[in-house]
């Protein structure tokens, strides 16, 4: 117990629990936010039918008592706050339960948190993959356009920056859509899948699937599991390479675990075991599969790679199209660290020293220009939700930010609501855990 | 007895303040105008509010310079739709041009329109005019209120420290992660968001959001010197102090992230009049690219035929929200000394 105790409040463990118990605040306030916020909207829900002839005053009345909006305002509060806790976000009044058993709260309606347990993991890949991507390139840019401060380069790049990063998102993502997908027609226009391609997926792995739910969520799951846990597998494999004395043990470990990720991400994709078959196997409980259980798969069954193409295929525009609009935000903040680290005396140290330009650059200026950008990384994490609503609409791609918009233009108040309030936990959430990689990466922050 | 001394200025005190401030501007704009980038945002802003203020008197100017007196009388005259006001032709709502039929449009650049009309015979022109003055009027709304209570909230929490630190500092967290976008779709789909209250809500999100923090950390560096304690030894209140001593030396900071505010909100309103989620605005660029969209003018495969009806608006968003944050990035090296050139 005593040690438990000492664990919390000392240095990492101190920093931790104070942000946990500080988030847990903030989540209360948020939540009591939007329920003060969505409850000071006139009307309710019934008013929606005030003018339909076929809702009687009864039956309105009905609907009222139904949805428990004629409890005081306090217990519904705490109703509210309850739900959340436990889980029940409310049920669709325009999606129907898709399963072969009703649902024992929702009966033949959908669960709103079924419903964002769908869409989350892919609005999840589509904005980790252009998070990475964009703050990599606008990281690297920023850092050379400093450097060469006052070259034609830079009042270009800074030119090119300030437009992407103030370009009307819609309007952009709409001609990049005419310009590779109608004009050049190497990209689908939008959606998440090419359902063509699905037809006899579901079809074969209907009882493997399970009845009603949709053989894609199950690939799509599976994918995002078998990526994360190898970058997982080569993240962890790169720090704990930075523990070894010879660069050439470091090197060995970094391009290992990368060779040994790329034939397992092939063994997976591919499906094909070297001399056994190249067609490999999706269904049967793909969940947990795992590729050396290929042998034991029954002829006949369908390859994994077209399948994972046509989500990489249909993510392509997405990506590039989020990736040129946020880049330029990075690049920018970048450049501008970058000439306050430029300045100090230790990067002149450097290069007095008689360092290589680029040594000084990367090893030096580079390095302690990163954290205001990490932050903004941090942010635009916590935000990859909320930010989402506008391209996944524009693309199709049917995430979290499409639920949400479309519930709220169709007046499917609870997925709206629902999904509107879990966007903010979200956010909360993913800003606590990368709060905490950040002072587990710059230790100045936990000791302040 | 004797009579207390008086001080009797050489010049009138508010003279005085006057010509301080007219030289602090000069300084100012002296420093500002030496960044490229802060003019040419300043320039676009310029042409914008002038674009803006000819919309009154474009319909005027079309019909003495446009259009000869037969294409007048012909419209006149014609045998449905006649126009009793050439007003009739450049409503940026419901305006039609009697002279070109209904199944022409959208028409090409023409002298009469020198934008064209769009797919229901609108001026291109006369909307994006109409336009430009609820975005301005939007967007400075917002960034003011925005900067109103950012310096406000971020002063007092300086200023008293403890609990109300705490406090404000807690409710900007849950301001800084609120989905806003998010937010303002599932609000727009249950009341009838107006620009007024569509200024206001983002005003005031924005303001008790990131901007407390950063003006509140500059306020605390404020708070610590000498003339403060100064102030205070001299029997200055709470409210003199802040209003007269923190304040004044925030009003730059607050004046920059103005800049970058007027740039989020007009970003906002322009896509949710986009997804259609602002019934209560009848026309702006959002919904001018919207309905070229909706209508396959973007995505039909002769999107470049038809360029006067989509680029027109998209460029005007692109460039009015670049202009202000073009300006926010001038004032930036002059409110922060660490930007100069070396």
């Amino acid at each position: 117990m005593k040690r438990i105790w000492q664990a919390l409040t000392s240095g990492m463990g101190k920093f931790i629990s104070i942000r946990v118990l500080q988030i847990i605040l903030v989540l209360y306030l948020y939540m009591t936010l939007v329920f003060i916020i969505l409850e000071a909207q006139p009307g309710d829900i019934s008013d929606f039918y005030v003018g339909d002839p076929k809702i009687t005053p009864e039956a309105r009345d009905a609907i009222v008592q139904q949805l428990g909006l004629d409890k005081p305002i306090l217990e519904r509060y705490f109703d509210y706050l309850k739900n959340f806790m436990t889980g029940h976000l409310g049920c669709s009044f325009k999606f129907g339960n898709i399963r072969d058993t009703p649902d024992p709260i929702c009966r033949e309606q959908r669960p709103t948190w079924d419903l964002i347990k769908e869409r989350l993991p892919r609005t999840v890949v589509l904005f980790l993959t252009y998070t990475i991507v964009s703050f990599y390139i606008g990281f690297f840019m920023g850092k050379l356009i400093a450097w060469r401060r006052g070259a034609i380069v830079e009042y270009f790049s800074t030119v090119v920056g300030v437009v992407l990063f103030t370009v009307f998102t819609p309007w952009f993502a709409l001609l990049l859509v005419w310009l590779f997908a109608v004009n050049f027609g190497v990209v689908p226009i939008g959606g998440f899948i090419n359902p063509d391609t699905w037809t006899n997926v579901q079809q074969i792995g209907a009882t493997a699937c399970g009845v009603g739910i949709s053989c894609t969520n199950i690939v799509f799951n599976t994918m995002l599991l078998w990526l994360g846990g190898l970058t997982l597998f080569c993240g962890g494999a790169y720090l704990w390479s930075r523990r070894l004395t010879y660069p050439w043990q470091q090197q060995a470990v970094r391009w290992g675990a990368l060779a040994i990720g790329f034939v397992v991400l092939g063994l997976f994709f591919g499906g094909g075991w070297p001399g056994v078959s190249t067609q490999a196997v999706i269904v049967r409980e793909t969940k947990f599969w795992f590729f050396i259980w290929h042998f034991s798969m029954p002829a006949g069954v369908i390859p994994l790679f077209p399948l994972v193409f046509d989500f990489v295929q249909h993510m392509l525009l997405p990506i590039l199209t989020l990736t040129l609009i946020s880049f330029a935000g990075t690049m920018l903040l970048m450049r501008n660290t970058m000439l306050e680290t430029m300045r100090e005396d230790y990067v002149m140290a450097a290069k007095a020293k008689g360092l290589p330009d680029h040594v000084v650059r990367d090893k030096h200026a580079a390095r302690n220009a990163l954290l205001p950008v990490v932050t903004s990384l941090i942010f635009a994490i916590a935000f990859s939700v909320d930010g989402g609503v506008f391209t996944e609409t524009i693309f199709s791609w049917q995430g979290m930010g499409q639920l949400l918009l479309q519930s709220a233009l169709d007046h499917d108040y609870p997925v709206a609501i629902g999904s509107l309030v879990f966007t903010g936990v979200f956010a909360l959430i993913a800003h606590l855990v990368a709060d905490i990689l950040y002072a587990y990466l710059d230790p100045r922050i936990r000791y302040d | 007895m004797q009579a207390a001394p008086t001080f009797e200025p050489a010049e009138a005190l508010w003279r005085v303040r006057l010509h301080l401030l007219g030289r602090g501007l000069a300084g100012s704009w002296a420093m500002f105008a030496e960044s490229k980038i802060g003019l040419t945002g300043f320039g676009i802003i310029v042409f914008f509010a002038l674009f803006g203020l000819l919309w009154p008197i474009y319909p005027w100017l079309m019909e003495h310079v446009a259009w000869t007196q037969e294409e007048l009388e012909a419209a006149r005259t014609v045998p449905y739709g006649a126009i009793s006001s050439i007003y009739q032709v450049y409503d940026p709502v419901n305006g039609y041009d009697p002279l070109i039929p209904g199944v022409e449009n959208p028409t090409a650049p023409s002298r009469r329109h020198p934008l064209g009309t769009n797919q229901f015979g609108r001026d291109i022109l006369a909307q994006l005019m109409a336009s430009t003055g609820s975005e301005f009027m939007l967007g400075v709304l917002a960034a003011l209120i925005t900067v109103i209570i950012g310096t406000l909230v971020g002063a007092i929490a300086a200023y008293y420290g403890g609990i109300v630190d705490t406090f404000f500092m807690r409710l900007a967290d849950v301001f800084i992660l609120f989905p806003l976008i998010s937010f303002l779709i599932v609000l727009g789909s249950m009341i009838e968001l107006t620009l007024l209250k569509l200024a206001f809500i983002l005003g005031i999100f924005f303001g008790f959001g990131q901007i407390t923090v950063i003006l509140k950390s500059q306020a605390l560096a404020v708070k610590v010197k000498p003339y403060i304690e100064a102030a205070r030894v001299a029997g200055g209140g709470h409210f003199h102090i802040i209003f007269r001593h923190i304040i004044p030396n925030l009003l730059p900071l607050s004046f920059l992230y103005m800049m970058f505010n007027v740039t989020s909100a007009i970003f906002s309103e322009a896509a949710l009049s986009f997804f259609g989620l602002l019934p209560g605005v009848k026309i702006s660029w959002g919904i001018m690219i919207e309905s070229a969209h909706t209508l396959g003018y973007i995505l039909g495969g002769r999107s470049f035929q038809n360029w006067w009806l989509w680029m027109p608006p998209g460029v005007a968003i692109t460039l009015l929200c670049s202009a202000f944050y073009l300006v926010g990035r001038g004032l930036d090296e002059v409110v922060n000394p660490r930007l100069r050139k070396r």
